[in-house]
């Protein structure tokens, strides 16, 4: 059973990072379009992601109940010395989701739509800014349990080149998931090459940014390279990102939407793998050089138990419905079309 | 401001605020169902245009309280690392069934809301139907979540460890089903009362009549009902808090001193120091009756209780008589409307409205004041007699800040919900009902 959560946390942490992602790099596209094509752009992307961005973050909560049932003691240190950083996290999803709710249902279209965009694309790129922050602060070496200043216990355990650079990344990868699952949902060809262009440019800026994020990490000294590259699943992992970019590339202009959106989620899967399959079931790098890994903080077999039965019989029901309603939408959308 | 203060302080306002959102988010699909019923049954576009209004309202209501309880899932780890580390695993069933239900909930909302004109019409009714039931059985698990805080179950615990973990039992502990009931009774009696006050004070002000009428019905038959079986469900709680936990129920009723035949004490203002209540009306035997279905029944008070145990005395005992009060006025209107379904001349006079539309806020303040009493009332207890909440706190400091942004961030979103919600009103003779234009 303990195979069984722990499957399911990655499970949700993947769907998180792809659909989420997906979902704030909407709010990217949307920042990085000329005012002359955004109210088009925030028309198809609400086309998009309306009828399923709540389940999309759906994900995340999942997520945490795992965590804090299943790994409590992983789940309590990372909210004591990464409080800051969650906190504006928290700060970032509470105004996205008001505000992308907001700007549509609001009766009277006025001023305040501004106001609504304005604070959705910003939150867009800063709650993606600050989950990489904390992803990758849980690798980076610097939470320190025994800390005794402020600064050390809670402020450098985030506030590092390393952390700082792979939130950056993230936020680039976001954008890219997006632009390229916008490319299908683009309902002429002069949207299509502006989502491919947004696409490319995304997926140069995050290339760059990954190469910041080797080089943030020989300055921090962090062990990126060895745990990609002197690693046989991390090293096969890198290689498959990089042969489903070239193909997706080569593809691109053959209007295949759903081959396009395959291989995207399948090369952000692949590197979230490289950099974390080195280290697993190790989760968290602790300064002291100690680890935290999920094996070793399970909650007790009977409430790991609970949680495995409660987590199959849950997605019995919601892996059908959500397959259902992304199924129904996609069918509606192409008979309005 | 002492960080503990600060972390309770920042608790409850998170709570106090998701609170709102998540009642009208579980109840408000039932009303739309309804009026969606009668919509599909008599094909009268009035009920298709109700249904569409209150579906905006959900829309805002669910997506502003599914954040704010994505928060409140982070924030149990940020202000609560310690309670978090040996409760999650005790009392998390409820949390990961709740998983299921929330997002049962927001794919069948999903449905429900853009699925107009797109399926089997009673398949999209079912939708609906889908949305306030998951919504319904979410509540409910978060309740026996709490209840497990005052009703600690399903472990041993002995030198600081939790052994023998039986997650199942923790959830099914002895609080699970009186606080249960009185919370979904209470979530209809206030969204019923919110909404039924809001169409009301429409009527009163003659826009839109009949439109409005229609709404008024359905949700004001909804807060009648749930209205009448709360003190019953009531009762239930109040023995159950006597039997579990003496403490609170001697806060919640300012009840000092140990004795048979105890007063109830209705109002007053309690002193701890002195531990006597002055300007008080005393009914005799009452509480034991209340507490022990029996005036001579022996309720113990405070004054046997040590003192590092006692919570807040004050503000339980003003919390509760707000409750109770407010409970006993709904209660009575709730009957004004039972009587107007015969005496149906007062569904056209000015008064009867006027009543409906002083009382839209009422349900919450009640909802706010129960809360304020199970929560306050279990204090200086994050887990009933075993961990203190001030050994659960965070041991980052400057929680104030936190408390003063989470503040500033909740008081702009209420003010921002009100404004769409005066504007949805707003619209209504232009989108909703065309045939009154004002």
């Amino acid at each position: 059973m303990s195979v069984i959560v722990t499957f399911y946390l990655c499970f949700s942490v993947l769907l998180y990072f792809l659909l989420g992602g997906a979902d704030f790099g909407a709010g990217i596209i949307e920042m990085f379009t000329s005012k002359k094509n955004v109210t088009r752009t925030r028309k198809t992307l609400y086309h998009a992601i309306g009828p399923i961005w709540e389940a999309n973050h759906m994900w995340l909560i999942i997520a945490i109940v795992i965590l804090f049932v299943g790994f409590p003691s992983i789940y309590s240190l990372l909210s004591i010395h990464l409080h800051i950083p969650l906190v504006i996290l928290l700060m970032g999803i509470i105004a996205r989701g008001t505000a992308f709710v907001f700007r549509h249902y609001d009766a009277i279209q006025d001023g305040m739509q501004g106001l609504y965009n304005k604070v959705f694309v910003i939150s867009s790129v800063v709650t993606p800014l600050f989950l990489g922050i904390i992803a990758g602060s849980t690798l980076s070496g610097r939470i320190d349990p025994n800390a005794t200043t402020f600064a050390q216990a809670y402020v450098y355990t985030w506030f590092n080149l390393f952390s700082i650079t792979i939130g950056l990344f993230t936020v680039a990868l976001c954008g890219f998931l997006a632009a390229v699952y916008l490319i299908g949902e683009a309902d002429n060809e002069h949207d299509r090459l502006r989502f491919v262009e947004k696409a490319k440019i995304s997926n140069a800026v995050a290339v760059g940014l990954g190469g910041l994020v080797f080089a943030a990490a020989a300055i921090e000294r962090v062990p990126l390279n060895d745990w990609i590259f002197r690693n046989p699943i991390g090293l096969t992992c890198m290689l498959l990102a990089a042969l489903s970019l070239i193909l997706m590339w080569r593809w691109i202009n053959r209007k295949r939407p759903t081959v396009m959106r395959v291989l995207v989620a399948f090369q952000v899967t692949m590197i979230l793998l490289a950099i974390t399959s080195a280290n697993f079931p190790v989760v968290v790098l602790l300064s002291s050089g100690d680890v935290v890994s999920l094996s070793a903080s399970e909650a007790p077999m009977k409430t790991i138990e609970s949680l495995g039965w409660a987590l199959i019989i849950g997605s019995l029901f919601i892996l059908p419905a959500l397959y259902y309603l992304f199924y129904s939408f996609q069918k509606s959308e192409n008979t309005v079309q | 401001m002492e960080d503990v203060l600060a972390a309770r302080l920042q608790m409850a306002l998170s709570l106090g605020f998701h609170i709102i959102f998540a009642c009208i988010g579980m109840v408000m699909p039932f009303f739309m169902a309804v009026s969606h019923f009668l919509w599909l049954r008599t094909g009268k576009d009035l009920y298709k245009n109700l249904t569409k209004a209150w579906s905006k309202g959900v829309a805002i209501f669910f997506a502003t309280g599914a954040v704010s309880g994505t928060m409140l899932s982070f924030e149990l780890g940020l202000l609560w690392p310690r309670f978090m580390e040996h409760a999650g695993p005790i009392f998390g069933m409820p949390f990961s069934l709740e998983g299921t239900a929330f997002f049962i909930e927001a794919i069948a909302l999903g449905f429900f809301l853009y699925g107009w004109n797109i399926f089997n019409r009673w398949f999209h009714w079912f939708t609906g139907v889908i949305v306030g039931l998951s919504g319904l059985a979410s509540g409910i698990l978060v309740v026996s979540a709490n209840a497990w805080m005052n009703s600690p179950k399903g472990f041993d615990y002995a030198d600081g460890k939790y052994f023998n973990i039986d997650p199942i039992a923790a959830m099914l502990n002895d609080a699970w089903l009186s606080q249960s009931i009185h919370m979904t009774l209470a979530a209809f009696a206030a969204t019923g009362f919110a909404v039924a006050g809001v169409h009301a004070a429409m009527i009163y002000q003659k826009k839109n009549v009949s439109f409005h009428m229609k709404a008024f019905k359905i949700a004001a038959a909804f807060a009648s009902v749930a209205s009448l079986l709360q003190p019953v469900s009531g009762d239930f709680s109040a023995k159950d808090v006597a039997d579990r936990q003496p403490a609170k129920l001697a806060a919640m009723e300012a009840h000092f001193h140990t004795e048979r035949g105890a007063s109830l004490i209705v109002g007053g203002v309690p002193d701890e120091e002195t531990q006597t209540v002055s300007h008080a009306i005393k009914i005799p035997g009452m509480l034991s009756w209340l507490a022990q279905g029996d005036v001579n029944a022996e309720v113990t008070g405070l004054a046997d209780i040590p003192k590092d145990h006692h919570p807040p005395v004050a503000v339980v005992h003003y919390a509760f008589q707000i409750m109770v009060g407010i409970g006993a006025a709904l209660a009575l209107i709730s009957l004004l409307f039972l009587l107007s379904l015969w005496k149906t001349a007062w569904l056209t006079r000015n008064w009867y409205f006027a009543i409906f539309a002083l009382a839209t806020p009422l349900g919450f303040a009640a909802v706010e004041a129960g809360w304020t009493v199970t929560e306050v009332g279990r204090q200086p207890w994050i887990i009933y007699g075993i961990m203190k909440t001030s050994d659960a706190v965070t041991p980052m400091p400057g929680i104030a800040w936190t408390f003063y942004l989470f503040t500033i961030v909740y008081l702009s979103l209420s003010v921002l919900v009100i404004y769409l919600l005066h504007r949805q009103i707003k619209v209504v003779p232009l989108v909703y009902d065309k045939s009154e234009p004002s």
